[in-house]
């Protein structure tokens, strides 16, 4: 790996940790999350449940495993949609301009005018429950933050002197645009969008915290937390393990947004051969 | 004949910048275009460029390079004649270069855009260049902002001399420079023509560095030809008072 991306490789390793715990969660667990126990309802943390059991007496920690599968699933999916979809329609209004430009803002704007959890609580209760309607009233109010950013970003690359330069040479457009203007929006969406990771994920399970998010029994952190919530004095495990996950995860995508945004700087860089 | 500018006029929006522009620039000369800021002297440049941007066009007039008019060719025929046969150095070179790449794998694209190099052959080619223009082969692996003035704008010219064109427009090179680096830069672009033989149209506010570089001068002010003539006639015995006055600003270290 080239010397400008190494202090990125610790976070880039508990990242994947993060994800392989993810994508691998059916196979890591120690019990089965969704196996009901009665008889051992809400025991407190020991040797065999290491982080307890909920009220059913299903294993926490295998509730936390697999949900980080289904929180981790929806929020990047969710984070993927609204940066991909928001960045292009803010690039293609920044680079086209007129009629195009003044209608997609505008409509960004009367997303924009609405408080967005607020919003996105009403358009979940709408649209009924469930983990896709929450991420679907997400993702509707989520792309013109990414619209807005990328379309700044476009128009002030577009007024930059090596963009006149880059004509005078000779460049064609479509070499225009991915030499000079995605490379220079990139930086500034990637780590928006790296940032937001953690802002996604609580939202995510606000909702399903609320009741609007993921359904029972499955296993999500917000709808974890949401169980737990009236045994938070007699059973805190339940609450507070997806509550650690939650807050390790976003800590970790967090600083992963940090790092990014230090190596994309380059003149935080060292000198290399071209 | 490289370059007929003939009644060249251009508009912001509704508002007429630029009026009755004509000059001529022959093979191997020097034409210096020299007014206050806001003469218009850097929007007939970007006429000629095509650097107009979205509010500006050319309302009237004809800019005939190498025997076409090339107010009337489409995107296609202006991006290939773009660097190839005119190229440009702009007032703040090290912001002419993508700030987030190296400058040789911007200059190298450059090149690539016209013609089939492998990056070996392009830094052979460089090399020769950067020799000449006394610049280090270590900048192609800089980035821009490691530059100083003086390096950024030798890099410009070698951006811009990579190609060998028939063509160069300087838009203020020498502004955002100190008074020796400025004399670097000066004499380089002389170097140069002498080099290469090739026109040079140079905008500058700064009539000693006109009268130091050029063959031809356009007196210009508030969008309107103010006096065009050769450099001797023009410093030496101008018709109009604003010539006088402008020339009388030369400073001493430019005088010849």
């Amino acid at each position: 790996m080239s010397k400008r991306y190494r202090p990125l490789i610790p976070f880039l390793i508990l990242t994947g940790i993060l994800i392989f715990v993810a994508v691998f969660a059916p196979f890591l667990t120690p019990y089965d999350p969704y196996l009901q126990d009665l008889e051992g309802a809400l025991a407190a943390p020991n040797s065999t449940n290491l982080l307890g059991t909920d009220r059913y007496g299903r294993d926490v920690l295998s509730r936390v495993i697999m949900g980080s599968q289904t929180t981790l699933c929806a929020s990047l999916l969710l984070l993927l949609t609204i940066s991909v979809f928001g960045s292009l329609i803010g690039a293609i209004c920044g680079y086209k301009g007129g009629k195009i430009d003044i209608f997609l803002m505008r409509m960004s704007d009367i997303f924009l005018a609405f408080p967005q959890m607020i919003f996105a609580v009403a358009a979940a209760g709408v649209l009924g429950g469930g983990l896709f309607n929450a991420a679907a009233a997400l993702a509707v109010i989520g792309w013109p933050k990414y619209a807005r950013i990328s379309r700044g970003l476009v128009l002030t690359v577009r007024s930059m002197p090596y963009m006149d330069a880059a004509k005078m040479a000779g460049t064609g457009s479509i070499e225009m645009l991915y030499r000079h203007v995605l490379p220079n929006i990139a930086g500034p969406v990637l780590v928006t969008a790296a940032l937001d990771i953690g802002t996604i994920i609580m939202e995510l399970a606000g909702l399903s915290f609320l009741g609007l998010g993921a359904m029972p029994p499955t296993a999500e952190w917000g709808a974890m937390m949401n169980n737990g919530r009236s045994m938070i004095q007699t059973a805190p495990w339940v609450i507070l393990s997806p509550g650690a996950a939650i807050f390790i995860t976003v800590a970790v995508f967090n600083l992963l947004g940090d790092k990014i945004r230090d190596v994309m700087d380059p003149k935080n860089q060292r000198r290399e051969v071209f | 004949m490289i370059l007929s500018v003939k009644n060249l006029a251009v508009d912001y929006g509704k508002t007429n910048v630029v009026r009755n522009i004509n000059f001529d620039l022959e093979r191997g000369k020097i034409l210096a275009i020299v007014g206050e800021s806001g003469s218009g002297k850097s929007t007939v440049l970007k006429a000629i460029s095509g650097l107009l941007g979205r509010a500006g066009k050319i309302s009237a007039g004809q800019v005939i390079f190498d025997g076409r008019d090339i107010t009337e060719i489409d995107d296609e025929e202006r991006r290939k004649i773009s660097g190839e046969s005119i190229a440009m150095i702009f007032q703040n070179a090290t912001a002419s270069f993508c700030p987030i790449r190296k400058i040789g794998e911007q200059i190298y694209e450059s090149v690539r855009e016209h013609k089939d190099r492998s990056k070996s052959e392009f830094i052979e080619r460089a090399k020769v260049f950067m020799k000449n223009i006394d610049l280090d082969e270590s900048i192609l692996q800089e980035y821009p902002f490691r530059l100083s003035g003086g390096m950024g704008q030798r890099a410009g010219i070698l951006a811009a001399m990579m190609l060998e064109p028939k063509l160069l427009l300087a838009d203020e090179p020498t502004s955002a420079l100190d008074t020796i680096t400025q004399v670097g830069v000066v004499k380089e672009l002389l170097k140069l023509r002498e080099r290469q033989k090739i026109s040079i149209l140079i905008v500058t506010h700064h009539p000693g560095v006109a009268r130091y570089i050029s063959d031809y001068v356009l007196i210009m002010k508030d969008g309107n030809p103010v006096e065009f003539g050769t450099k001797d006639q023009i410093f030496d015995s101008p018709r109009e008072e604003y010539t006088r006055e402008l020339t009388e600003a030369v400073s001493g270290n430019w005088k010849c």
